[in-house]
């Protein structure tokens, strides 16, 4: 999800409505909410409907029918060019026994994903808290800050990482320069998952634009309360400041979790997926198999894996907000 | 005499209270600057290189950690515009703009009728419409792709622009119906009551009422989907195969792949032009930004 200088009083709106709403729709209360949504309209009118007509038609064509093609996919041994033949649960049982690629490409994605969203979001909201005061030159921060958000999706900034961490490249000989050994980067799994990793903790601008709008938000008389009443700014910190981000602190961590789980370029390009597969993420995985070797079946089961291990995090994350999240004047169950 | 002591006491003691204070505040600022100093050269520095690079000779773009070129050459400018295929890097920024321009405009489009719709109209099924709207949010792409690439296939769309293009008619994007929709609802329904009271239809409204309150909305909308498509490569490199169609994002990992790849300050100097339209659009829209939201400001 990209942010924009100035947006986050937007994204919050999502990330209020996000959650109550989608709740409600993952947990099957969609024939409630049709039954309502065909009550509500009284006098009959459908002039709302026309202007989200093309909306409707796009989310059945090119997502709903998708989505649930793939599901149909996954149970075939479809190959571009073959026809398809029902092979029932034989992909999944073959994905979660007997690959090994899948097996080495899940767990490096996992890792990938645990590292990068909890320590982007971290670094995200320290910077934001610094950032948070009466500086001079804030905008000019925020803005150095951002720019390799909107920047590092791009191939020409995977490009530029790969030429970094060559082995003659601008990292090694900043630490030749200052006396130590140069490192292979690519050569070895761990630092070849490391450069991926770290393209992506350096986009961590668009998180932090909107924590900042959020801490921006937070109404200043509340730490002038607890001042009077004596407490530590860590204490003020983790009494206010904490509990009133808990939302958008949530939704950054949706976000930033649906789609690393999807990152492509980086690996794709830095590093191609190796050495030994050590940054061969699934999505390069599934890449591979559907538009390289044509096995369409197979990959649409791997991206459905995929889809059901991203969609049980995020029921998880949304359950366990009930928790931690915390709404301010809202009442929500 | 006792109580003229203890006043100038306390007024010391104050004194000094205050002088700490104001040290602890000085050194707080001074730490807070030289972090935000530090981490702002470890995030730009590769950028600045990037460009440093560019203007290099082959044999020192690997020699040393510095940015500024010895001899400033702008041959890698000069020879990766070629290429090594038989079309200029102008051929390939030409074919981005095809993809990026009908896609903007399609999104516009579509994204503000479906904002509007949303925020102005009640309809049988909007709240199951507007729930399926979050859940595409955050809908991975990766399980619609292909049988979206079988569809595209079947309509025999493929190595055309079609399957970039067409689905920004149809809001394919939620997260720009959204910011719309946050941008309508906090313009007052006042003026499109007016305008109804005086027998504009629905849609009239929306022309002569929502749209001009909307445009700095509308064009932040268009600026993102803009610096998006510039650096969509996944998107091209499953639907487009000839080398005359590749947007920069494949010819730049096709420069990369092919024996190029030796000629480090021509793929340098093609990334900062891939670069360049982003950071100069990026800049653009804060400023819209700025303006936009100082200008709903005012009219809401």
């Amino acid at each position: 999800m990209p942010s924009f200088p100035g947006g986050g009083k937007h994204v919050r709106a999502i990330s209020n409505e996000l959650h109550p709403c989608l709740f409600g729709w993952l947990l099957g209360l969609c024939a409630g909410q049709l039954e309502r949504g065909f009550c509500m309209s009284g006098d009959g009118r459908l002039l709302g409907f026309w202007y989200v007509l093309p909306y409707l038609l796009g989310l059945l064509i090119f997502t709903a029918i998708p989505f649930l093609g793939s599901l149909y996919l996954s149970f075939t041994d479809y190959r571009l060019m073959q026809g398809a033949n029902y092979i029932g649960l034989e992909n999944y049982t073959d994905i979660l026994t007997s690959d090994r690629t899948f097996n080495r490409s899940f767990s490096v994605t996992m890792i990938y994903v645990l590292i990068t969203v909890p320590l982007k979001l971290a670094f995200a909201l320290f910077i934001a808290g610094i950032l948070n005061s009466k500086l001079k030159g804030i905008g000019f921060f925020r803005t150095a800050y951002y720019v390799p958000s909107i920047l590092g999706g791009s191939i020409a900034v995977a490009v530029l990482w790969r030429y970094m961490f060559a082995d003659t490249g601008l990292i090694n000989m900043m630490l030749t320069g200052i006396g130590f050994e140069s490192v292979n980067w690519f050569g070895n799994p761990g630092t070849a998952l490391f450069t991926i990793t770290l393209l992506r903790l350096w986009q961590f601008g668009s998180a932090m634009v909107i924590f900042l709008a959020a801490l921006q938000s937070i109404d200043k008389s509340l730490y002038e309360a607890a001042a009077i009443d004596g407490a530590k700014p860590w204490r003020a910190f983790f009494a206010i400041t904490l509990p009133l981000l808990t939302p958008v602190i949530f939704f950054n961590l949706i976000m930033q979790m649906v789609q690393a789980f999807q990152e492509f370029n980086g690996p794709y390009v830095i590093t191609q997926g190796g050495p030994l597969k050590s940054t061969y993420l699934l999505p390069l995985y599934i890449y591979e198999v559907a538009f390289k070797k044509f096995e369409m079946g197979y990959a649409s089961a791997i991206a459905w894996v995929l889809f059901a291990v991203i969609m049980v995090l995020t029921l998880i994350a949304f359950w366990s907000s009930k928790h931690w999240v915390y709404y301010a004047g809202d009442k929500r169950s | 005499m006792s109580d003229g002591i203890l006043h100038a006491e306390a007024i010391e003691n104050a004194e000094r209270l205050l002088a700490v204070q104001k040290r602890r505040e000085t050194v707080s600022l001074a730490i807070r600057y030289t972090i935000l100093t530090i981490v702002g050269l470890i995030m730009l520095y590769p950028l600045i290189w990037l460009i440093g690079a560019s203007f290099k000779t082959n044999s020192e773009i690997f020699a040393g950690a510095g940015f500024m070129p010895q001899s400033p050459t702008m041959d890698g400018y000069a020879k990766g515009w070629e290429t090594s295929t038989p079309y200029t890097f102008g051929r390939f920024f030409w074919n981005t703009f095809l993809i990026i321009a009908p896609k903007t405009i399609f999104t516009v489009i579509s994204c503000t009728a479906v904002a509007y719709g949303f925020a102005r109209f009640e309809f049988p099924g909007k709240k199951i419409l507007f729930a399926s709207l979050i859940a595409t949010l955050l809908l991975p792409n990766v399980v619609t792709r292909i049988p979206q690439y079988l569809l595209f296939r079947d309509l025999g769309w493929l190595d055309t622009y079609l399957p970039l293009w067409v689905p920004s008619a149809f809001a394919g994007d939620a997260f720009f119906v959204f910011m719309l929709l946050q941008f309508l609802r906090a313009i007052p329904r006042d003026m499109e009551e007016a305008a109804r009271v005086d027998g504009a239809n629905s849609f009239q409204t929306l022309i002569y009422v929502v749209v001009p309150m909307l445009v700095p909305a509308m064009i932040s909308v268009a600026l993102f989907q803009f610096m998006w498509t510039m650096n969509d490569f996944l998107g091209p490199l499953i639907y487009v195969s000839s080398v005359d169609k590749f947007p920069v994002s494949l010819a730049l990992k096709l420069s990369i792949d092919t024996a190029e790849a030796f000629e480090w300050n021509r793929i340098l100097a093609m990334s900062v032009l891939t670069l360049l339209p982003s950071l100069v659009v990026f800049f653009l829209a804060q400023k819209y930004f700025v303006e936009g939201i100082s200008a709903g400001g005012v009219k809401g």
